[in-house]
């Protein structure tokens, strides 16, 4: 092998490597705040890409509508618990966020959708339909089981994952489909050629990273979102609205999520359930990071991502293969390093 | 006999359904594929619902019994009878190397490295060679005896069901035994079983194994009934299927894996045909709504299907009242001379800058009655935790009879003649009373997971039983005895544990705040009891806070104030002691 296809490849397995990491943070931090572990985020970035696709060719995604319909059973669950206590202000808010909101995002749709409509409008609706999915995802299947072990918090979220996966085979059809580049300029360094793509998908890890680091270390929000996680009850004693921090994860997750899968797009034909696959990529790097770790998860996704581009080169039959096994030694060493003391709760 | 009664019932009704005339052949094909499913759905019931060690990676194991059979039928010409040892072997080998590896990972790794391989390794099959890629092995010879061949679906049900219902009769067996009672007990955590000689790992890796052979006879049985193999049943959406099945039928029931198996597939059914009208012709819908379905499951009713039915049943199944005339060998004595039964000399423990027990050294000789006070945090609960191998000393000796423990692990403890109970009650909550002692004697019994499922264990367990049953009536819960754990008030549970540290036929009894919870009457016959096993020959060391209890009961006493001895004497000289005085109510003013 000469060096420039090992720069080749060591440049691809960093682009792809970016994009895990992104998923990887979105993955810690839902754990970190809800103990969700998120299986459906690899949804979120099949959702994002392919609603982005399906809005620059001039049609209005079904996932406008899937928001709709989930803010409204989000709006229904909002009204029976708080069934005791109904009052105007909390009726009124919960209709603006679960209602207005989704429906006002719809018409939104509706009006600005054609062949015409520039890239970054298209960018902000398919963020903003993935937002709302995230955001009434937790609403609806997390937040009545909150209190839960984290198993069946994690067998809640293989359901949705495959709820969300079948719901995408009827949105976008067994079809894969590819969107437009987010800009065609390109540098050039040596024989690696940069193109304006990968340099986004480049900048905005590395601004996820530090805005998520200094957001959990310095801020308020961020610190009463990690305390939620400790524990949900000392958190609410202390005046941290929970559901609140809860719903916060899911937004943030959902717009990492659509934000990675609008990155890749245009680079790869992504079909409805490529997301699980990419999403379970960015888990290995999660894992390696101990689900706690935002640098350390960073640097287990370039990685992975680096792993698979060398085995895609080297025996591209066993790729999936060996990066799906680099997980093993991985928590052979995690259990090695830290023999089980605590009691399980359930 | 009337125990066996519903199964047999069972067990002819299914024999009688292919028989009945006019049957439509689709409706064997269903059950057929019930019964695959209830095989491996039954090992997720112990792995999952039984041991708590979730798997979504179950389907792979299929695989690993289907591409045996497949390999061996097609390119060696074997006969599939002869190749079942073989796929049984080849799962529960690949059960061993994975298990080793993931079964000591902790709550959610587990559940996510069996995803991680469950993938891995439907990609190793759908890529090697050897395994026809994704095209799979087909032409798989039919089972046949002699020259009847099993062709047709209502041929194979026979074989299918007869796996079934031998798994289904072997996993009972298996539940109800000693090593049972130990899986039983990993899903409230291990420091409890392994405090009464439990090996958790070995149990953990046990159930894995096993949940992985019984998929493994399921993907023989499967690749003998559709006589090919593809590697598109064993991936990561199978995987979580079997695990939606267990879920659905009731996680902690042998028959909610059939039950559960019988409500997915038919709903699956039911799905694929009327879906693509709602839809327009797409394929896999049923993934939608079987994935609302388990979020709506988990919400409403987490524990499934069965005990919900269960719990219509006009009657109750009897349980079995054990015979206490047999009796059980008391366990072998360590030849020791010396009165001095345990002996602490500078024990240590340090957790990062907090020292919690600080070169605390303390005796307690046989027949003796010895409390352990201080105030909250004083250390006591960490010294027990010392005494019994759960926590490891930083520096200093415990040594019992004189022999030196050396930081062994609580299960080398308890077989030194030390049991204990804890200060927060560590009981198993849905077993019953005279299950949950009946851990205390696991040291005492030696019948292993391959007799108990044949019930070859009958003897030794009815001992068991038996010794379990005296323990509770000498604590006075006998009453009791049949009752879940989880269901006594937390006064009884406590004495519950101590039936089950007694089951271990220690020398020295570590009580942890035994009269926690207790009315005053019951703290009197508590403290009778441990006269009475005092004058018997054993001794006990005490952590309580009721200091009327102790100054009555103790023959002598050791205070600690943050992690340091400052007394030890008779309760009379304590509780004049100006030091001990000053730790409880502060200074004089």
């Amino acid at each position: 092998m000469n060096t420039t296809i090992m720069l080749f490849l060591l440049q691809d397995g960093i682009t792809n490597g970016a994009i895990y990491a992104l998923l990887g943070l979105a993955l810690v931090l839902v754990f970190a705040v809800t103990r969700v572990i998120l299986i459906p985020q690899g949804e979120f970035v099949t959702y994002g890409a392919l609603s982005y696709a399906m809005l620059a060719t001039g049609q209005v995604p079904g996932t406008a509508q899937l928001a709709v319909a989930m803010g409204l059973v989000a709006f229904a669950l909002d009204l029976f618990f708080a069934r005791k206590a109904l009052h105007a202000r909390l009726v009124m808010r919960s209709a603006a966020l679960n209602i207005v909101f989704p429906v006002a995002l719809l018409g939104l749709t509706y009006a600005l959708v054609g062949p015409n409509t520039p890239i970054a409008v298209n960018i902000a609706l398919a963020l903003l339909i993935v937002a709302a999915i995230g955001l009434f995802l937790y609403r609806i299947a997390f937040q009545p089981i909150a209190h839960t072990s984290v198993l069946v918090l994690l067998i809640a979220s293989v359901g949705c994952h495959l709820a969300l996966q079948g719901l995408g085979l009827v949105f976008f059809g067994a079809e894969g489909l590819r969107g437009p580049a987010l800009s065609n300029a390109a540098v050039t360094a040596g024989p690696l050629r940069f193109t304006g793509q990968s340099l986004a998908v480049y900048g905005l890890t590395v601004a996820f990273i530090v805005a998520l680091w200094l957001f959990f270390g310095y801020t308020k929000t961020g610190k009463a979102l990690r305390a939620t996680a400790v524990n949900r009850l000392g958190a609410r004693l202390v005046g941290i609205r929970t559901t609140l921090s809860g719903q916060i994860a899911f937004l943030l997750a959902s717009v990492i999520g659509a934000l990675s899968g609008i990155l890749i797009v245009p680079i790869t034909t992504l079909y409805y359930d490529t997301g699980f696959l990419i999403g379970l990529k960015g888990f290995i790097a999660a894992i390696i990071g101990g689900l706690v770790s935002y640098p350390l998860t960073a640097v287990a996704a370039i990685l992975v991502g680096i792993v698979e581009a060398f085995s895609s080169f080297y025996a591209s039959n066993f790729k999936e293969v060996i990066v799906f096994f680099l997980i093993l030694p991985v928590l052979v060493l995690r259990s090695l390093a830290a023999p089980q003391v605590e009691e399980e709760k359930d | 006999m009337t125990q066996r009664l519903p199964l047999i019932i069972f067990a002819l009704v299914m024999a009688v359904i292919p028989l009945v005339p006019d049957i439509p052949p689709f409706w064997i094909v269903l059950l057929d594929n019930i019964g695959l499913a209830a095989l491996v759905a039954m090992g997720l019931v112990l792995l999952t619902g039984v041991g708590g060690l979730t798997s979504f990676g179950q389907a792979a194991f299929c695989g690993f019994g289907a591409y045996t059979t497949a390999v061996l039928t097609t390119a060696y010409g074997l006969s599939p009878w002869l190749t079942l040892p073989a796929s049984l072997l080849v799962s529960g080998i690949a059960a061993v190397v994975l298990g080793i590896v993931t079964v000591r990972l902790s709550g959610h790794y587990l559940p996510l490295g069996t995803i991680a391989w469950g993938i891995g390794l439907f990609y190793l099959f759908s890529k090697l060679e050897f395994l026809g890629r994704n095209d799979g092995i087909s032409g798989i010879p039919p089972l046949s005896i002699g020259s009847f061949k099993m062709l047709s679906p209502d041929a194979i049900y026979y074989a299918i069901w007869v796996a079934v219902l031998l798994s289904a009769l072997l996993t009972m067996n298996l539940l109800d035994s000693r090593t049972g009672r130990a899986i039983r007990a990993l899903r409230r955590g291990h420091v409890a079983a392994e405090a009464f000689g439990v090996q958790t790992p070995r149990a953990k890796l046990l159930v894995f194994i096993y949940a992985a052979v019984l998929a493994g006879l399921s993907g023989w049985l499967y690749a003998h009934f559709q006589r090919a193999a593809n590697p598109t049943p064993f991936g990561a959406q199978a995987g979580i299927e079997y695990l939606f099945i267990a879920v659905v039928g009731g996680a902690g029931y042998v028959w909610g894996a059939v039950l559960g198996a019988g409500i997915v597939v038919v709903l699956k059914e039911v799905l694929q045909s009327y879906l693509p009208y709602i839809f327009g012709g797409q394929s896999q819908l049923e993934t939608i709504v079987f994935g609302i379905m388990l979020v709506l499951l988990l919400q409403l009713a987490p524990s499934g299907v069965w005990p919900w039915l269960m719990s219509w049943l006009p009657f109750k199944p009897a349980r079995k009242t054990p015979d206490t005339s047999l009796k059980l060998e008391h366990r072998e004595r360590a030849p020791g001379s010396s009165s001095v039964l345990l002996h602490i000399e500078k024990a240590r423990k340090q957790f990062g800058g907090v020292i919690a027990v600080n070169d605390v050294s303390f005796d307690v000789n046989a027949r003796e009655i010895v409390a352990l006070i201080g105030p909250n945090g004083a250390g006591k609960s960490t010294t027990f935790n010392l005494i019994t191998g759960v926590l490891t000393a930083t520096s200093g000796k415990i040594s019992v009879l004189g022999k030196e423990v050396e930081n062994a692990p609580p299960q080398e403890v308890v077989k030194l003649g030390v049991s204990r109970t804890f200060q927060h009650v560590k009981l198993v909550p849905d077993m019953t009373v005279l299950e949950n002692v009946a851990i205390g004697a696991h040291l005492r019994g030696n019948s292993g997971a391959i007799s108990s499922m044949l019930r070859l264990d009958r003897a030794d367990e009815a001992k068991l039983l038996a010794e379990a049953a005296r323990q509770i009536e000498r604590v006075g819960l006998s009453d009791q005895i049949d009752q879940l754990a989880g269901s006594l008030s937390l006064g009884q549970q406590r004495i519950v544990e101590i039936a089950r540290a007694l089951c271990v036929d220690p020398m020295l009894l570590l009580l942890d705040e035994p009269a926690a919870g207790l009315r005053h009457m019951e703290k009197q016959r508590l403290a009778a009891l441990l006269r009475q096993l005092r004058d018997g020959g054993m001794s006990v060391l005490l952590v309580e806070h009721d200091m009327g209890f102790v100054m009555d009961l103790a023959d002598r006493i050791v205070v600690l104030d943050f992690g340091t001895k400052i007394a030890e004497g008779t309760p009379a000289a304590i509780k004049t002691n100006p030091e001990v005085i000053k730790a409880y109510l502060g200074a004089a003013a």
